[in-house]
Formats: structure tokens, sequence, C-alpha cells
């Protein structure tokens, strides 16, 4: 479970909530409305007041890495901070069947990173996540660069991730999509959360 | 030692050069006449003023002087360190990171230098630890600068992949590890380059000075490699506590990238 507690990030952003291990959550609000701070405050990417605690545990307990291997964030814009596809993976053979889940080429881990479209690395910066084993996903515009059927795979995948424990807090602009993959909305206006 | 003393006479005639400089410009249209009179006046009066200065500080040979002129040509290269950042740091970081890392790194290998290998006595003589002092900072403060200018570079320009890295779990020294290696690289480059092609492409200043004034050629060499060395290790040590110390301030304790303590354009 994970628990919010008066986050504040940058005093612009303030939130409470609780989401239980196996759930998704839908974070929706305007374009500007904070989303991606509220998501980075989560991850402890910026620093930020307020609580958080990961199964009644308070992350001030925790480290920092420590923390963000448990609690992921994946940006709408992802980095790359090596060449080659595989060498972003701590084990790129385990990852295979979650790359092939979601229709991408067995040989794509000896590709260079700067040879793939913009759809491909969206879905690999997922498996990438994936591979670490999170127990928290805070996911930013997934699928903003994917076709239809990219985008049922890797919705199926979080699904099936889901059904192992995983909790998801997920930031879509698509109404629809909100509906498909969430029990709940949190919608985010004038600077709180509320349930939507 | 054979040295023949120049008259201020011999410089009014080396001056016609410049002189004739300033006559080339004018019948070119070049419009550079009063900025190259202007240097060439200025570059004598300063000169002269530290000759003044020097003097004293030679005939006095006092700790406390020769100290405080110490003190004052490191405050100056730590002021020109921070000139030469596009992006410096928030508050006291950017004059205080360059400055404190200067003044350890130049004062730990002048004092080195002057109490086991040159031991003038006594120790502090001017003389001796003036000039060296200031051609440690020269180079120590191009090492600063660069390795500093790099550092903060790479991580406004690598931002997203030391994040991407941050938000998988990873420490900020493995996130942030290329962009402190690229630092020091470039921090230390200039020493190395001007070690490999000194005595080839130029014969390096002080030597040059030194055999002027009468000094055998090997005894001058001799100098120039203690200098040489001396370089080195002080542009290494202060780039590394520079490079190190802006890495940490570039994060916190919970392993953030910390941009927000650099200054916006």
């Amino acid at each position: 479970m994970l628990s919010v507690r008066d986050l504040s990030a940058r005093g612009i952003v303030t939130a409470s909530f609780d989401l239980p291990p196996g759930a998704c959550f839908a974070l929706r609000g305007p374009s500007g409305s904070g989303k991606t701070l509220l998501l980075r405050a989560i991850a402890d990417l910026d620093p930020a007041e307020g609580e958080v605690l990961l199964d009644g545990r308070p992350r001030a307990l925790m480290d920092g890495p420590d923390w963000r291997r448990r609690v992921v964030y994946l940006a709408a814009e992802p980095g790359w901070w090596a060449e080659r596809v595989d060498q972003h993976f701590p084990d790129w053979p385990s990852a295979l069947p979650m790359a092939e889940a979601l229709g991408l080429s067995p040989d794509m881990g000896r590709r260079p990173v700067a040879e793939l479209s913009t759809g491909q690395r969206q879905r690999l910066v997922l498996v990438r996540a994936l591979a670490r084993g999170p127990q928290v996903l805070l996911l930013d515009e997934p699928t903003s660069a994917l076709d239809e059927d990219s985008r049922d795979r890797l919705e199926s995948l979080i699904k099936a991730k889901q059904a192992q424990g995983l909790a998801v807090l997920w930031v879509s602009h698509d109404p629809a999509q909100a509906a498909r993959v969430a029990s709940h909305s949190l919608v985010l206006e004038g600077g709180r959360v509320r349930a939507g | 030692m054979d040295y023949i003393a120049l008259d201020w006479r011999d410089l009014a005639v080396a001056s016609l050069l410049v002189m004739a400089n300033a006559g080339l410009s004018l019948w070119l249209k070049l419009g550079i006449e009063r900025r190259l009179l202007i240097a060439a006046l200025r570059s004598a009066v300063q000169l002269v003023l530290v000759g003044l200065v020097l003097t004293t500080l030679f005939r006095l040979s006092s700790p406390l002087w020769t100290g405080l002129a110490a003190l004052v040509m490191i405050l100056l290269a730590g002021r020109e360190i921070m000139a030469r950042q596009d992006r410096r740091f928030t508050g006291w970081w950017s004059y205080g990171l360059g400055t404190v890392c200067i003044m350890t790194a130049a004062s730990v290998v002048t004092v080195f230098a002057l109490t086991t290998q040159v031991r003038p006595d006594p120790w502090f003589d001017p003389r001796y630890a003036l000039p060296m002092l200031g051609m440690i900072l020269g180079s120590t403060m191009t090492g600063i600068s660069l390795g500093l200018h790099s550092l903060t570079k790479g991580a406004i320009q690598g931002r997203q992949a030391i994040e991407a890295q941050l938000a998988l779990g990873a420490t900020r020294s493995e996130a942030m590890r290329p962009i402190l290696r690229e630092a020091l690289r470039s921090a230390l480059m200039p020493v190395i380059n001007s070690m490999s092609a000194t005595g080839i492409v130029a014969l390096p200043g002080m030597m040059t000075g030194q055999i002027l004034a009468g000094v055998e050629p090997v005894e001058a060499v001799k100098y120039q490699i203690l200098i040489m060395f001396l370089i080195a290790g002080g542009t290494a040590l202060g780039a590394v506590m520079a490079v190190l110390g802006g890495l940490r301030r570039l994060s916190d304790s919970r392993h953030r990238l910390r941009l927000d303590r650099l200054r916006a354009d």
C-alpha cells in the first residue's frame, strides 16, 4: 500500500490518498495542473513536504535509491544513458518475454537507442522499469506515442503485473483509457487532488 | 652570473615596434590603434607596479606580507574561476567552491615544494614563494574552471539520462559517473597536452627567463621540470576537489539531481 499524506510539491500541488497493491488509479487534470510534479514528488525526485509511506514504512527511513527501486517513476520523455538498448537492462534476456508481449522483436537488444522510433522507445522504457520489479509504478502518459494495437498490449501487460501485486498511478489525458485501466480516478484541480 | 640589465632607453626603442603597429593600423584604417596603444600602456604600467610591489615584498621578506600577497592572488584566481562559469551555483557556492579548492590545492603544493624540494631560507622567502604560487595558481585556475564548466554543462544537458537512472534506483554517483569523468578529463587535458608539447613546440617562459638571467640551461630545465610536476599535481588536486564538491552540490543526500542549485541564465 502506497500512502500519500499531505504531500506538497513546491507548494503547487497537495495530495493525500492511499493506493492499494494491485490497484490502478488514473490521475487526470488539465495540462499544467502539476500531475508530473506530483509523480516526481512521490518518487522523491524533487524535494517535497509531507509524508509518503510504503506498507506503513515512511520513506524518510529508506534512502533515496532504495525508495525509487520500489516506487518507479516513468517520465513522459525518459532518458537513455548508454548506446545500446540492452545496456539499460539489468538482464536483457530475462526482460525479453515482456518486450515480446509488447510486440518488440527479440533482436532489439543489440540495436542502438538512436535508431529506434519514439513508439519503440516508449515501450522499452516500460519494460526497463518493470524489469526492476517495482511495487508501485508511476506512469506519465505511457502510451502517447503508440498505435491502438501497441497501446492495448501495453495495457494488458500492466494488468498482468497488477495481478501480481503491482500498484499503478497512471496519468492519462484520455478519459476512455482512464476508464479502461483504472478502478478509481484522482482529479488534480487548483493544486488539490480529489476523488473523481 | 652574466646578466645584461636593460636601460629605460632600451624599452623606448622597443616601443617603436608598437608605434609601428599603430601606424599600420592608421594606414590600413583598421581602427585598432587606440586600443593597441592603451593596451601597451596598461601592460607597461601594470608590470611596473607589480615590479615595485615585488621589490618591496622581497625587501621585507616578512611572513605576514608574503602571506597577504599570496591570499590576494588566490582570491583573485577564485574570482576568475567564477567569472568563467556559464552557469554558476546559487549563493556563496559560486565563489566559495572554486576559491576554497584553489586555495587548498595551490597552498598545499607550493608549501610542499618550498619545504621539501626548493628549500629557500626562510622557507617562505617571497622571491621563491610568490612566483611559484603564481605559476601553480594559473594552471590550477584553468583546470578548476574547465572542470566545473564541464560538470554543470554535463548535468544540464544530461539531465534526462541522469534522472532516468535515478528514477530506477541508481545512486547519484552511479548516475553522474559519466559527467564526472568528462569533467575531470577536460580539467586535466590542458596540463597533459602542455606537458607533452613542452620543449618541442615552445620553450617554457620560466625556463627561458632563467636562461636569459644566466642560469645554465640544464639547471633551468630542472626547475622547469619541477614546476611542471607541481602544476600537474596542483591542477589535479584542485580539479578533483572542485568537481567532486560540485557533484555533491548538484545532488543531495536523497540522491536527487538538484539543478535548482544553479542560477538561472
